[in-house]
């Protein structure tokens, strides 16, 4: 088991913070599998910036946990040639903040591989990225970027909000034939911990849970968002009275598109939200699912909160920018006023 | 400040190529053939093969029956000799989207190569046992996967090589540097194979970079540059031979720089009157590399005439036969958009396919 992770009362489960549960993945799969290497900046003998690899080059080798020069495009563009040659290869993107400077290799090259070598060449590739802000990160560190991700056809984008749920879906990822951009919350590294399994387990990706049950208002969340939602929930019940259904998408591609309609079939109203700005955030393409799919049960317009169409500012001016808990309220109230 | 910073900049004085067969086809001083006999010829047949070809794809595409495709004219020997130092069941080519030959040589059939170019995407399925990746149309995005490629192949101790194709203006793209960079450090077995034809489209060579040569760049990843007549065979075959040898041994990357002419335009869509100065294009026409082995296995009398007529009319035999093979495929569904894109189709996307198909039959 790892190191500060806590053995609980339960023998077969842990107390985990979700980088603990992140940590806890990788050991099990490099374990099993040897075809799996992790590379990326300061991934090894640092153990990573958050320490996601902490103790992985110890126990796995310099051969298998790599030390990159400082070059995103070469870290994904090796990898799909790793993979060419058989191996398992879990690259990290430091912050996805950088993601842009190897987007080029995720959209045009990772995403499409298959497809271009018309299923020669699988991408059993899993890119672990932290995304989102919260932790006054230095400039440029903190963006969420997702949802470009979400319009390259070929590449699977999920966003576990939880520590069982990171690691089972690492696990599920890693396992993957297809590539996977697995993006982890910053904000949630630290502050998010649960019981998780010490053992080998997956969750399925493309299926969304139901974090919350209730009657009047149904949140759509994703990654740190979702705790931000049963925040609000928890405020929503004490001083409205109003009961909430908090929904975690987990998995953007492929989207749970049954289970996000039957969540807002619930209750009829819809509140999405995420740390990304508005226009062309995912939030609008959950909109426009939620609008085909599940109209006739609408009672008001979808809400969306998120961030405003600006750049990410400064890590002293982002509680402006990121949403925070009396946003989601107010959200649920307007959608619950019309 | 030229004083201060003399010993820092670099030594200007143009490196010249090394050459084996002289414009005439005479060997130069002192050099040993790098190639027998039997690949000399080998060598001369595919570099005919990909003349002939270009030739006919041209025409079919001015027929609108063949897609916007590069010819290799002029580059021939630089392709053909590198190409030819590989061993097709282990080493691996990495082309961009001009080494028709090379991709032949490691056992593409040139129907398959056709029906890609014919937009059927049945062209864009390698055989398993043809070591070459997919044409890359996003230039330099093919380097860093040929370093990742070498890598693994060095992991897992195949034995292989991986030589990655490029231009001249490639090599002003970011993921140049950052390929040859992380090779050196890690002393992948990968040649980078850099075909300096004089142009980007329309962008001459010394508006890419200031660089005296491009294979002196070389130096500042660690590892050795050469600079090579693009238009000779025996040079090409002799440097990259060397270079893959050096791969092989674990001592790491090589680039070369081969020195050749585009004697065409970029693509089917160019017009290159509206840029290369017709003289230009005449003083390269003698160095002509198919020429220049001819003239050469015809001093020692393994070539003429008469040979090179039947010679061409097999070549024209074989592509022929090549195209009624490509015509013959299937012709492209709408359910073929949605093969490939997952192992297991996310349930939105099989709805998709579903209503696609319908749309579209």
């Amino acid at each position: 088991m790892t190191d500060s992770a806590h053995v609980s009362a339960n023998p077969a489960t842990t107390t985990m913070t979700m980088v603990e549960a992140i940590r806890n993945a990788l050991t099990l799969e490099m374990a099993r599998d040897e075809r799996v290497v992790v590379l990326g900046e300061d991934v090894g003998v640092l153990g990573g910036v958050f320490r996601a690899t902490d103790g992985l080059q110890r126990r796995f080798g310099a051969e298998r946990v790599i030390d990159t020069p400082l070059a995103e495009g070469v870290i994904i563009g090796a990898s799909v040639g790793l993979a060419i040659a058989g191996l398992i290869p879990v690259p990290e993107l430091q912050f996805l903040g950088f993601g842009h400077q190897a987007f080029h290799q995720i959209g045009q090259q990772v995403a499409r591989f298959r497809f271009r070598s018309q299923g020669r060449h699988p991408m059993p590739i899993t890119i672990r990225s932290p995304f989102g802000g919260g932790v006054r990160t230095p400039e440029l560190h903190s963006d969420a970027f997702e949802a470009m991700y979400t319009n390259t056809p070929g590449l699977k984008v999920v966003t576990p909000a939880d520590a069982y749920d990171a690691k089972g879906m690492l696990l599920a990822a890693i396992r993957d034939p297809d590539p996977v951009l697995f993006l982890e919350p910053l904000r949630g590294y630290r502050l998010v911990s649960g019981e998780v399994p010490t053992g080998d387990y997956t969750v399925p990706l493309g299926r969304a849970k139901i974090v919350r049950e209730g009657d009047d208002v149904t949140l759509i969340a994703y990654s740190a968002a979702v705790q931000l939602c049963t925040k609000a929930a928890d405020l929503l019940a004490v001083e409205h009275g109003i009961s909430a259904h908090v929904v975690d998408v987990r998995s953007l591609v492929p989207l749970d598109v049954d289970g996000i309609v039957a969540a807002v079939e619930r209750t009829g109203r819809a509140v999405i939200v995420h740390e990304a700005p508005l226009t062309s955030g995912f939030g609008a393409e959950l909109a426009a699912t939620i609008q085909r799919e599940a109209f006739y049960s609408l009672h008001a317009p979808i809400e969306r909160v998120t961030a405003p169409d600006t750049p990410y500012p400064l890590g002293g001016t982002e509680d402006f920018y990121v949403p925070q808990v009396d946003d989601v309220v107010r959200g649920v109230l307007t959608a619950l006023e019309r | 400040m030229r004083e201060m910073f003399a010993q820092f900049i670099p030594n200007d004085a143009p490196q010249s190529p090394i050459q084996h067969l002289l414009a005439d086809g005479a060997l130069a001083e002192g050099v040993t053939p790098s190639m027998t006999d039997d690949e000399l010829l080998a060598g001369l047949r595919l570099m005919m093969l990909t003349r002939l070809f270009d030739a006919k794809a041209m025409s079919l595409q001015r027929q609108g029956r063949f897609g916007t495709f590069s010819q290799v004219t002029g580059q021939e020997a630089s392709i053909v000799g590198s190409a030819s130092a590989l061993d097709p069941s282990i080493d691996w080519v990495v082309p961009q989207y001009r080494e028709l030959p090379a991709l032949l040589r490691q056992g593409l059939p040139l129907s398959s190569f056709m029906l890609y170019f014919m937009g059927n995407l049945a062209g864009s399925r390698i055989p398993d046992d043809v070591n070459i990746l997919p044409i890359q149309i996003s230039l330099a995005a093919q380097i860093p996967q040929a370093v990742g490629l070498a890598w693994g192949l060095q992991m897992r101790q195949t034995g292989g090589v991986v030589i990655v194709y490029f231009g001249d203006g490639a090599s002003s793209e970011g993921d140049f540097h950052e390929a040859c960079n992380l090779a050196g450090v890690i002393k992948a077995p990968v040649v980078f194979f850099l075909s300096n034809n004089g142009w980007a489209i329309s962008t001459p060579r010394h508006k890419q970079s200031a660089a005296s040569t491009l294979a002196a760049r070389a130096v500042g990843y660690g590892f050795p540059g050469v600079l090579v007549d693009g238009n000779d065979l025996l040079a090409v075959h002799a440097v990259t031979a060397e270079a893959v040898t050096r791969a092989r041994a674990g001592l790491g990357p090589t680039l070369i720089e081969s020195v050749t002419y585009r004697m065409g335009p970029h693509n089917t869509a160019d017009d290159p009157t509206r840029y290369v100065d017709s003289s230009d294009l005449e003083s390269w026409k003698p160095l002509d590399p198919i020429g220049r082995v001819q003239r050469h296995l015809s001093a020692r009398g393994l070539w003429n005439d008469d040979g090179c007529r039947a010679v061409e009319a097999e070549l024209a035999a074989e592509v022929d036969a090549a195209l009624v093979i490509a015509r013959a495929a299937p012709p492209p569904t709408a359910s073929q958009l949605f093969d490939h894109v997952y192992a297991d189709a996310p349930a939105t996307l099989d709805r998709q396919r579903a209503a696609r198909v319908r749309a579209r039959s």
